[in-house]
């Protein structure tokens, strides 16, 4: 698997990010600054990483997403190929229209820095086969601005459609808006666009790749990644499934 | 020319920060406060003197980068 992680000003976890996917897939990233207007031509996977671009100025992401680059990763996305956004990225992708809605102001006003519950609802997309369906995986947040908003119909397509693929639980797996970290509609943590191939999520699974950090239950989708493009990468680690069945568990 | 850009949260959409400004409001015992609801003004000088063609101008403007019409309104005003 060959990645590109962008770099906008104010942007902070694309070190992580290069660092998760250069252990998981064996390949260090292009890192793509902003201001280019192509991609590597081999580029599988884009991923726009979590931070604080041009410092959350106007709104999350708003600047960013009308950078140069975006308009390469637009044209990346419409021929089918893989996006993955995280966090600022996850702002930055709605701001540019690649997904619905928007991320607004946490319903408490507080910026949140902790691990969240995830429960991963399908395992038959290419950023989620590293899981089981009804898997919960423990990753960290860390946003002022994670609530996900988006209209009535459209939040009812996303669910109809089995677009929501993460969602804030508590621990064993059951929805409860006491896990809700951030108050989003539905506890919509991530949702893929309309084709399958761009997903946004405001947890950071980059920084629980290594058992160092106190857990690698984000490996499964840096792992599932480089499985749906190299096939054999995805065994040489152990599947993040199997470190963690005993969370595994839903409601 | 001078022109003003307002920007507002749609109505159902919830503005936890205009529910805090509110909740202060209360709290200094400022009388008759019903609701607050927060949102942005951008002062712009356009650079032309045709006032129709500032109006387009600041709307392509706030359409495409000032607001975000998901969850924004927007309103224009040439202020001359």
């Amino acid at each position: 698997m060959k990645s590109a992680v962008l770099v906008f000003p104010g942007i902070n976890r694309e070190r992580d990010m290069a660092r998760a996917l250069t252990l998981v897939s064996g390949r260090a990233p292009y890192m793509v600054w902003h201001a280019e207007t192509v991609l590597p031509p081999d580029t599988d996977l884009v991923v726009i990483p979590g931070g604080f671009s041009y410092g959350d100025y106007l709104r999350c992401g708003a600047i960013a997403a009308r950078a140069p680059v975006m308009a390469a990763v637009r044209r990346h996305a419409d021929a089918g190929r893989l996006v993955l956004a995280v966090c600022n990225g996850f702002q930055i992708a709605c701001e540019a229209g690649l997904l619905p809605g928007v991320l607004m102001r946490n319903a408490a006003l507080k910026f949140i820095c902790k691990d969240a519950y995830l429960r991963v609802e399908r395992s038959d997309t290419a950023f989620t086969r590293g899981y089981n369906a009804g898997q919960v995986i423990r990753v960290p947040v860390a946003h002022g601005e994670g609530n996900y908003v988006a209209d009535a119909q459209t939040i009812a397509r996303l669910e109809g459609d089995g677009r929501v693929v993460l969602r804030y639980v508590a621990p064993d797996g059951a929805r409860d808006p006491a896990w809700n970290v951030n108050g989003a509609t539905n506890a919509i943590a991530g949702i893929l666009n309309a084709r399958g191939n761009v997903l946004g999520m405001m947890p950071h699974p980059e920084n629980h790749v290594e058992a160092a950090l106190g857990s690698t239950d984000g490996r499964g989708l840096f792992a599932g990644l480089a499985g749906h493009f190299d096939g054999a990468a995805e065994t040489a680690w152990p599947r993040p499934a199997e470190a963690t069945v005993s969370q595994a568990s839903r409601n | 020319m001078k022109a003003r850009v307002v920007v507002t949260l749609k109505s159902g959409i919830l503005d936890p920060q205009g529910k805090a400004i509110e909740g202060a409001l209360k709290s200094l015992g400022i009388a008759g406060v019903a609701s607050v609801r927060q949102g942005k003004v951008f002062d712009i000088e356009v650079e032309t003197d045709d006032r129709s063609r500032a109006q387009d101008v600041l709307r392509e403007a706030a359409e495409k980068l000032l607001a975000n019409t998901v969850i924004e309104n927007f309103s224009v005003e040439v202020l001359g």
